[in-house]
């Protein structure tokens, strides 16, 4: 338990550095950005309008408006950033790459009788899938009993040589070597060259290691044109006999049936709580037990109860959106002005004219909060259900493709998810708009 | 007997902390129809307790109140309200809102249309019918409040503070529209009010309540209404009248605000 605690204690030391040390970096390029644009600002002309009069603007909270340039450029270093860290093309910096191409190192062997011999080592570096051929080796190669050797490794790999093999007498016992390009090496200890770093293992092999730059290995973080081309070709050939529409088409469907039935019940549960005081005890416990469990919580339930098909996700997804829409409900009908209710009554109006033409229209607002919060939560919910069990789905298609290390795959998907999330909430406000113009200007 | 019969009427509620408050004790009063009257108190004096207890929206612990011979139990359209602020609904356009109380009768949309048509020109807003509430001014949205309780033509107008939250501009103009409408109309109207000048401008009778239980204080009868009748308001505050009239009520509530703090210091 102790050293669970130090261990965790290290990691959390170790995040927040590297956390800091990525967020300090960012931070600064925005900065740098901020710098240029405020210079490129001095040959502009200056904006004439009310705002750019105010001489107090920190901590005027009208005067700080989201700065539509930066938007942008933050977009594209980011694009950049992942460009330059994976060789992309669209970069025109790069970070250092994995080394690849050519190289050697000598290496010094020692037989039983301890007489010495040097032999040379000719690396290549190939990227990976290819399979390049045999270099032609010197006139020199054979020359004494220790011969030169080809190694060809991968970059971003290592690579096992057992150079004694193809030695005279390296089958002996006491056959070692003892030297890398002239410093001595005993096992388990490396030594660092140009283009790598040569390990002896504890059995007195070498290991050679080439450089690995900076960059990502696609395997970690493909290029962004790698991703836009796993795009091109899902969206063409499916992935997995499923094409790309049905998976997004699929979590929607849930989504927008899930969300459809939590409105359904909870939006006529919130009223009842909101305008009768045995409902509202009745339903109080359950609501504000249920309200803090996270749906995610709910899956293995859901699973043993419902399976792991449509009805499982789709009952989740009405959980997930039922106490959000309940409590936005009941606040909506909390909110209700007193004064608009007297006014309605001793216009003549009944229970059930104050509750469509009064009640109704004045919550509208709290409900539509509470929907978009709803729909929120319900597309992360969905996304979450489908990683654990589905057919077809975007989370789905993610999680099988990280089956087998297709990280485009799931970048490519997590993208989309990102990208229909922010579309389901851009739709939601504009309908906001359309339908409640009245909001916020009571 | 015709007109607002208040019978005895008492209001004492508990507290949650125990002891009970006397909002309102032993009010009698009667109101002719027609009538013009304000009231006028320090908070805590039950005014609104009253005014509430008059539309229905209270039932008194004790006594009772007749309108036109029939005890008051709830809301009705008979007894109109317009309220301080807040009260419109922002979902509808002025048309609608003004249209509101003759829709719930379920009259015929002809109708309506034509008496939203009259109210819109009594209230000076015949250009704003199809504006949203959020588009008007203040004093327009009281205009609209006004409008929208005389589309029931009830019987009697219960009017909470309904100038209080708008500029002294405004406000005077609102004054001379309501005695317009209490002329034209021949409503019964009750107005509470904060305002002594208000009070004095707005009731051919005039109530002075006290708190503590409440109670009615001191009871005014006043010709400035019926001179305010389409005049010009500042002149009506020259008569000689108006002044010590003014002075007398408000020393009067400053005694009784002085008491108050007393009594809570003591």
């Amino acid at each position: 338990m102790m050293e669970e605690l130090a261990d965790l204690g290290a990691d959390i030391v170790s995040l927040t550095l590297g956390i800091g040390a990525i967020f300090l970096l960012y931070v600064a390029i925005s900065g740098a950005c901020f710098a240029a644009w405020n210079f490129a600002s001095g040959f502009r002309q200056k904006a004439g309008d009310f705002t750019s009069r105010k001489t107090v603007t920190f901590g005027d909270e009208s005067a700080v408006t989201a700065n539509r340039t930066a938007s942008i450029v933050a977009v594209l270093s980011i694009f950049l950033i992942w460009g330059a860290f994976t060789g992309s093309v669209i970069s025109p910096l790069h970070v250092p790459g994995p080394f690849i191409g050519e190289t050697s190192f000598t290496y010094t062997a020692q037989n039983p009788a301890g007489e010495t011999d040097d032999a040379k080592v000719h690396i290549i570096v190939h990227p990976i899938g290819e399979e390049p051929p045999d270099p032609a080796l010197p006139a020199s190669a054979e020359e004494g009993f220790a011969k030169d050797d080809i190694l060809k490794v991968g970059a971003w790999r290592s690579k096992l040589l057992r150079a004694h093999r193809n030695d005279e007498g390296g089958g002996e016992d006491g056959f070692r070597v003892i030297a890398v390009n002239g410093q001595p090496i005993a096992p388990e200890q490396s030594v660092d060259l140009d283009d790598g770093a040569v390990l002896m293992t504890a059995r007195g092999s070498l290991s050679f290691t080439p450089n690995k730059g900076l960059q990502m290995e696609a395997i970690w973080l493909p290029a962004p044109e790698a991703v836009v081309a796993r795009l091109i070709e899902i969206a063409n050939e499916g992935y997995q006999n499923v094409s790309l529409g049905e998976n997004l088409f699929w979590s929607l469907a849930r989504v927008v049936i899930g969300f459809a039935l939590g409105c359904l019940f909870g939006i006529p549960l919130g009223f009842a709580m909101g305008l009768s005081s045995w409902f509202r005890g009745w339903f109080d416990p359950i609501v504000e037990f249920m309200r803090p469990v996270p749906p995610l919580a709910l899956i293995p339930l859901v699973i043993i109860w419902f399976g792991i098909w449509e009805q499982g996700k789709i009952s989740l997804l009405f959980l997930a959106a039922l106490w959000i829409m309940t409590i936005s409900a009941r606040a909506g009908v909390s909110g209700v002005n007193i004064s608009k209710v007297h006014a309605a009554y001793s216009l003549g109006a009944s229970k059930w004219q104050i509750l469509r033409r009064v009640i109704w229209p004045n919550s509208l607002p709290e409900i539509f909060t509470g929907a978009r919060v709803a729909m929120g939560v319900c597309w992360g919910t969905v996304v979450a259900a489908e990683l654990v069990a589905a057919e077809k789905g975007a989370g789905k298609m993610i999680i099988a493709a990280s089956k087998f290390q297709q990280t485009d795959i799931v970048i490519m998907g997590i993208i989309l998810i990102g990208i229909i999330g922010y579309g389901i909430d851009i739709l939601m406000r504009m309908l906001e708009r359309w339908l409640i113009p009245w909001k916020g200007k009571a | 007997m015709t007109g607002l019969v208040i019978d005895n009427v008492s209001m004492t509620f508990e507290l949650p902390g125990g002891g009970a408050v006397e909002a309102l004790k032993n009010i009698n009063l009667e109101i002719k129809a027609g009538e013009l009257m304000s009231v006028l108190g320090p908070s805590g004096c039950g005014k609104t307790t009253l005014l509430n207890i008059l539309a229905g929206f209270l039932a008194p612990t004790a006594g009772r109140v007749d309108l036109e011979g029939a005890e008051v139990i709830g809301p009705s359209p008979e007894r109109g309200m317009v309220f301080q602020k807040g009260a419109l609904f922002e979902w509808m356009s002025v048309r609608e809102n003004i249209g509101f109380g003759p829709v719930m009768k379920g009259t015929p949309q002809g109708e309506i249309d034509d008496k939203v048509r009259e109210l819109l020109g009594i209230v000076g807003l015949q250009d704003f019918g199809d504006k949203m509430i959020y588009e008007l001014s203040g004093g327009m949205q009281q205009r609209v409040a006004l409008a929208r309780c005389l589309a029931n033509d009830p019987d009697v107008i219960l009017m909470d503070e309904p100038l209080g939250a708008l500029d002294a501009l405004t406000r005077e103009k609102m004054q001379s529209l309501v005695l317009e409408i209490w002329k034209e109309t021949g409503k019964t109207i009750i107005l509470i009010t904060h305002s002594v000048e208000e009070a004095l401008l707005l009731g051919e009778r005039l109530l002075v309540m006290a708190p503590r239980p409440g109670r009615i204080h001191t009871e005014y009868q006043l010709p400035f209404a019926e001179l305010g009748v389409g005049a010009d308001l500042r002149e009506t505050k020259k008569h000689p009248e108006f002044g010590p009239r003014r002075e007398e009520i408000l020393s009067m509530i400053w005694d009784m605000e002085e008491e108050i703090m007393g009594r809570k210091e003591a």
